[in-house]
């Protein structure tokens, strides 16, 4: 596979240079004796080169990324209960199931929601903090540590934490009666209404660190000679973050979001740790993967299951192109459909 | 200049800034303090007064989870596993990313599309086909079956950091090695490695951390506890002693100072690579 994938060089003069290398870099090379035989040389050269450096880890990443995507492909077009090779092929009738499932409308439903508001709650929340925790302050790196602890703890250890704490005789509604604020105390994981908000919260908690951090580094790159500069212009302190520090944050916003938004897409260890599939069924807090999940593995329709997962990466596919063709561009340099260029 | 910096409104936003990051650090730390103080406490405190501070302070359920062979022989699966992942990330990482930014192919572009869009494949799409593929491979309860699905899934992020690094590495460089009759694959061992140093130390610590946290691929892959990772071990501790909530809580502290301090020491340097992949 890798022959095929890394063994195709360009046109003759080019196989010698590197990406961005123009003319004058090749021609600066010590000359060349008979040209033909050295370009044959060279490009055998290349191709074994380029073959023996990408060889290991296009085939692991096929082996195991594509393959078992295809492989999910594949099983969604039968009925089939895990036993044995797939032999019941049932077509597109696994996608027609999944249109009309209004289990899973539901789950798209809470999924929209995750990454809707995800986006609103942690992103102004983030850039407020950034710029705040941008100023000159004592310990900095100190807080630039405290503030990235919940993404670095895992999933398993923050579903555990917070289910002992949020369970109706957990510490927050204890802290809540010792407040005096008894009547907010509620069943904060179990209660339809809320279990989804009670979600969203851990979701900001765990990950609005980590915007923080980007955002920070974001303003970090940004020359502070263009704010000093409106200053001496007159310009007020909103002025500048409205009109000069958040275009310029803009890249990173918008990288941040992309993370964000495939990120919510495809949620799955909190709400599996904290719920289980079946509970997050009935609390309201299923997401997508957790269905399919849910579907294949526990409830055995492996080719249900799959075809769900297809969906999942379509939409994944999809969100990410459009977001692509239309936000991050000039940012990327065209990661995904353009290629390394 | 100075007098005008100071009739900013960071005059008066200072104390305030420091109340609102003290807030955010609080809101932050003490879930996680949450966890790490129960273990101090016995299960009557915790059931009388679950929000309360230990009083007395009882070591008694750190000790006997540091005691405990299930403990370490779960750390030990974890350390081999993020290790092993962490390396082999780096290093296939580091191979195709190096071709990807400085040769010159017809199929480069779909190269580097399909590492991109591996972004778009979570582990937890393919789960399942995922653990066909292991099973046929005879790696069902195997660190390898953990371990060698985890460089393939970590090899996307670590491309796409890279790139950019490697990219940027001087030409003068390589056509002063290539003069000196260095090969293009000396140049790699030789300079490349080096050079890229800053985005390698980033993408081996998510690698580590990714690793450390993963907890889909272990819970298919991994059946029997004696090949548990702490994510499971976690898992399997607080269901087979959830009456005993304060052992969970030490448990699960302990589970998750390893990656607090690996991240502690390398903040800086992760914070670093994430800039250098938005810029580039």
């Amino acid at each position: 596979m890798s022959n095929t994938l890394g063994a195709e060089p360009a046109d003759g003069h080019q196989s010698q240079g590197t990406p961005g290398a123009g003319n004058a870099a090749a021609a600066a090379r010590p000359a060349p004796p008979p040209a033909a035989t050295r370009r044959r040389r060279g490009r055998a050269k290349l191709r074994f080169e380029i073959a023996v450096l990408s060889g290991p880890a296009i085939l692991v990443f096929l082996a195991f990324v594509i393959f078992p995507v295809a492989l999910a492909a594949f099983y969604g077009f039968y009925r089939w209960h895990g036993y044995g090779p797939p032999t019941d092929w049932v077509g597109l009738n696994n996608y027609k199931l999944i249109l009309t499932d209004p289990a899973f409308q539901q789950v798209l439903w809470h999924t929209g929601v995750i990454l809707v508001l995800s986006l609103a709650v942690q992103g102004p929340l983030a850039i407020g903090l950034a710029l705040l925790l941008n100023q000159r302050i004592r310990g900095r790196s100190a807080i630039r540590v405290l503030i990235f602890v919940p993404y670095v703890v895992s999933e398993v250890i923050v579903g555990t934490g917070w289910s002992l704490m949020l369970q109706s005789s957990g510490a927050l509604n204890d802290l809540l009666r010792h407040l005096g604020l008894g009547f907010l105390q509620a069943d904060w994981l179990s209660d339809p209404k809320l279990a989804i908000w009670t979600l969203l919260g851990i979701i900001s908690w765990k990950y609005i660190g980590f915007a923080v951090i980007l955002m920070l580094a974001g303003l970090q790159s940004i020359p502070e000679e263009l704010s000093e500069a409106a200053q001496i212009d007159g310009a007020s302190y909103w002025q500048i973050q409205r009109r000069i520090t958040l275009p310029l944050l803009g890249p990173t916003i918008r990288i941040w979001a992309f993370l964000s938004i495939i990120g919510s897409l495809q949620l799955f260890d909190l709400v599996y740790i904290i719920w289980g599939p079946y509970v997050a069924g009935t609390a309201g807090t299923s997401t997508m993967a957790i269905y399919m999940v849910g579907q294949g593995r526990n409830a055995g329709n492996y080719g249900y299951g799959s075809a769900i997962a297809v969906v999942m990466f379509l939409i994944s596919l999809v969100v990410a192109l459009l977001y692509q063709r239309f936000l991050l561009r000039r940012d990327l340099q065209g990661a995904i459909t353009e290629g390394a260029s | 200049m100075r007098a005008r910096t100071a009739d900013r409104p960071q005059k008066w936003g200072n104390p305030f800034t420091y109340f609102v990051a003290l807030l955010f650090i609080g809101i932050c730390v003490a879930p996680v303090l949450y966890i790490v103080l129960g273990g101090f406490r016995t299960n009557a405190q915790i059931s009388t007064s679950p929000a309360g501070l230990p009083g007395p302070w009882v070591v008694s359920n750190y000790l006997n989870v540091l005691k405990s062979v299930t403990f370490w022989g779960e750390f030990a699966n974890s350390l081999v596993v993020a290790l092993a992942s962490t390396v082999g990330t780096v290093l296939l990482g580091l191979m195709v990313s190096f071709v990807l930014a400085r040769y010159d192919f017809r199929l480069k572009g779909a190269m580097y599309s399909l590492f991109a869009a591996g972004l778009m494949f979570p582990l937890v799409i393919a789960i399942t086909p995922l653990y066909i593929v292991v099973k046929d491979l005879g790696l069902v309860d195997n660190l390898l079956g953990v371990i060698v699905p985890q460089i393939a899934f970590g090899l996307p992020m670590t491309v796409i950091i890279l790139v950019p690094f490697l990219r940027a590495i001087p030409r003068e460089i390589e056509e002063a090695a290539a003069i000196d009759g260095t090969g293009r694959l000396g140049f790699f061992f030789r300079m490349v490695v080096p050079l890229s140093r800053p985005g390698v130390v980033t993408v081996g610590i998510l690698a580590f951390i990714n690793s450390w946290n993963n907890y889909v691929l272990p819970l298919y892959v991994l059946n029997s506890q004696a090949n548990f990772t702490l994510p499971l071990g976690v898992q399997a501790f607080s269901s087979q002693y959830s009456v005993d909530t304060a052992k969970v809580l030490a448990f699960t502290s302990l589970a998750m100072l390893p990656a607090m301090a690996f991240f502690a020491a390398f903040e800086r340097k992760i914070v670093g690579g994430l800039t250098g992949a938005v810029k580039g």
